[in-house]
């Protein structure tokens, strides 16, 4: 496996984290398509090394790069590329209710906490 | 019809049922007959395959008969027809509630949500089969792609964004998953669960615990288990009811029950230690936080977090004990959770809120509801003679034979608590008297429907208490199985038993 590829992977998974902490959710979106592509890299790195396309009587199997993890890897993108697309209208959906597309607080949870500190002011 | 061919229904059935209610997305009737059709075919298949397994042992199938090591096998053993018939036949239960919720403002959309339950069906039944690795990922996306759609169709508010966190911090999950699937392929060749079960005990001890660890992040996660549970008591609230109880019931528990399989299949016990931190942890943070909530359907939340931590405990004990108490206590947890969601919503329909503040008096009113309450709730906290009882026993018993003494004190104190905010609701709603505002729901629900769900529910966790030594029998034989996987090995990977 090569050098070059395990960097690329440790870059987008670095480059998508960062991303994905964001409040923005376009933001999220990015880093997490970041996210798949280290996935899908990562897949088709563990398949061993480049060869000839795995065609019957074009290659003999010792040719042949491994299949296997590709299959997996064009599953991978698929999904994906499916929820990418579920996040946009999630994201587009926050827009038209708020104005903007932040991920915001549970508002529940600084309600309780809100409790804990009145409670806390009043006890001497 | 042969065991091989009702293991492959039991996938696809719900997920033919699901394109077929979406095309009869306007035909009201047609489209519910066939959902609870589905259902209710699913829930027999079930049935079936778990008499078979018990009385013929493991089935394993492999999809267009590829050989293990390149194609798909699904495989149905006791472990996994045990939890599958209490997982499809809660869903079905749910159903019918959802059936009697129509038209009020809790309901979830019916021409979206019975496709989506058959399809998150599909996802469950797929992911308790599967025996390897990528078709259990592609399962959790079934699952996953069903519940985001599900908690956020109505569009509202807060729906958008507590889905948002659910989604994001889900999606995050799943990548990992699919690094972990590269890492594991990489060092042994192979996703198949089995060969793994062969493979990876060879593996240099650093890989094989990184793997090990890499793995408990990536379903932990999913199952909710400390410190990665905040996205849960966040998202759950917010969704219509019929949606909170099945993904109570269900979803936190397809991570933990992947946990056990992947962790005993590739023997994990070198990570014993860690499990048993993370379900220490898990229980304390999650009662914990219970305590402090002010709305019936939070503080149930955050019993899902908590109870996963007495799941997690078995396994982390990895004795045939242990796991056989994890077992039972995902057939206790699963109807009993989901009971507990359901008449929350009751209480959301009959006051028109779940808080806590602006609710009271109703054991008057409604002495039935207050019955439908009190008995899962005294479940869920693992009193006798109810079904937690049964499954808590189990599992401080096995903490005492492994002399696991500081998990089993968490354990028993977590209980006390958990009944502590148990009688927190009870007060709050049933006691006391009625708020003074008018509350009068919206609208007038199918009353005999909702409530006849719900009783059938009550009604299954007293049976599963009642058979409580014929459930511990099969429990320790799954137990069994679990830890010593050699049947299950043979079984994909087609060696003849001697």
């Amino acid at each position: 496996m090569s050098l070059a590829l395990v960097f690329a992977i440790a870059g987008l998974v670095g480059f998508g984290v960062h991303l994905i902490t964001a409040r923005s959710l376009s933001r999220i979106v990015l880093g997490f398509a970041l996210l798949g592509h280290a996935a899908v890299l990562a897949l088709l790195a563990s398949g061993g090394p480049a060869g000839d396309p795995p065609l019957a009587d074009r290659a003999t199997s010792a040719e042949m790069a491994n299949p296997l993890p590709q299959a997996l890897a064009l599953t991978a993108i698929v999904i994906s590329f499916g929820l990418t697309l579920f996040l946009l209208a999630l994201a587009r959906r926050q827009h038209e209710l708020t104005g903007d597309d932040l991920v915001e607080d549970d508002l529940e949870d600084r309600a309780v906490s809100a409790l804990a500190d009145a409670e806390a002011a009043e006890t001497p | 019809m042969s065991t091989e061919t009702l293991i492959g229904l039991l996938v696809a059935l719900p997920i033919a049922a699901a394109g077929l209610t979406l095309a009869l997305r306007k035909h009201a009737r047609q489209r519910d007959i066939v959902t609870l059709g589905a259902l209710g075919a699913e829930t027999a298949l079930a049935g079936v395959l778990l008499s078979r397994t018990i009385s013929d042992g493991t089935t394993a199938v492999r999809l267009g008969g590829w050989s293990p090591d390149l194609g798909i096998v699904l495989i149905a053993d006791l472990f996994a027809s045990l939890v599958l018939i209490v997982a499809i036949a809660t869903i079905l239960v749910v159903e019918v509630f959802a059936l009697g919720q129509r038209r009020t403002p809790w309901a979830a959309d019916p021409e979206l949500a019975g496709p989506l339950l058959l399809v998150l069906t599909s996802g469950v039944a797929l992911s308790m089969l599967t025996g390897d690795l990528f078709t259990l990922f592609v399962a959790f996306e079934l699952i996953l792609v069903a519940s985001y759609v599900l908690l956020t169709h109505r569009g509202e508010a807060a729906q958008v964004r507590s889905g948002m966190s659910y989604v994001v911090m889900n999606l995050f999950a799943s990548a990992l998953f699919l690094i972990g699937v590269a890492v594991v392929y990489r060092s042994t060749g192979t996703v198949n669960m089995a060969l793994l079960a062969e493979r990876l005990p060879n593996l240099d001890e650093p890989v094989r615990v990184g793997i090990g660890l890499w793995f408990l992040v990536v379903f932990g996660t999913k199952a909710a288990a400390f410190p990665l549970f905040s996205w849960l008591p966040d998202s759950y609230p917010t969704a219509p009811t019929t949606v909170t109880a099945v993904f109570a019931g269900l979803l936190t528990k397809v991570g933990v029950y992947v946990l056990v399989r992947f962790h005993t299949l590739t023997d994990m016990e070198a990570l014993q230690p860690v499990i048993l931190i993370v379900a220490g942890a898990t229980m304390l943070v999650g009662v914990a936080g219970a305590l402090a909530q002010n709305d019936v359907k939070r503080i149930l939340s955050f019993h899902i977090v908590s109870q996963i931590g007495y799941m997690l405990m078995g396994l982390g004990l990895f004795s045939v004990a242990g796991i056989a108490g994890a077992v039972i206590f995902f057939v206790h947890h699963i109807p009993v959770k989901t009971v507990l969601f359901l008449t929350g919503g009751l209480i959301e329909e009959e006051t028109g809120t779940s808080r806590l503040s602006d609710n009271g008096g109703l054991a008057v009113r409604r002495p039935v509801l207050a019955v439908l309450f009190a008995i899962p709730a005294l479940s869920l906290a693992g009193l006798p003679p109810f079904s937690g009882f049964v499954a808590k026993f189990a599992l401080i018993d096995a903490g005492i034979d492994a002399s696991s003494i500081p998990i089993v004190v968490v354990a028993l104190l977590v209980s006390a608590l958990t009944l502590l905010s148990m009688v927190k609701i009870w007060m709050a709603v049933f006691w006391g008297s009625p708020p003074g505002g008018p509350a009068a729901p919206v609208t007038e629900p199918r009353r005999r429907l909702l409530v006849g769900a719900t009783g059938i529910g009550v009604a299954a966790t007293l049976v599963i208490a009642s058979l409580a030594g014929p459930l511990w029998d099969l429990s320790e034989r799954a137990a069994t199985e679990l830890l010593e996987p050699t049947e299950y090995i043979n079984e994909v990977l087609g060696t003849v038993t001697p």
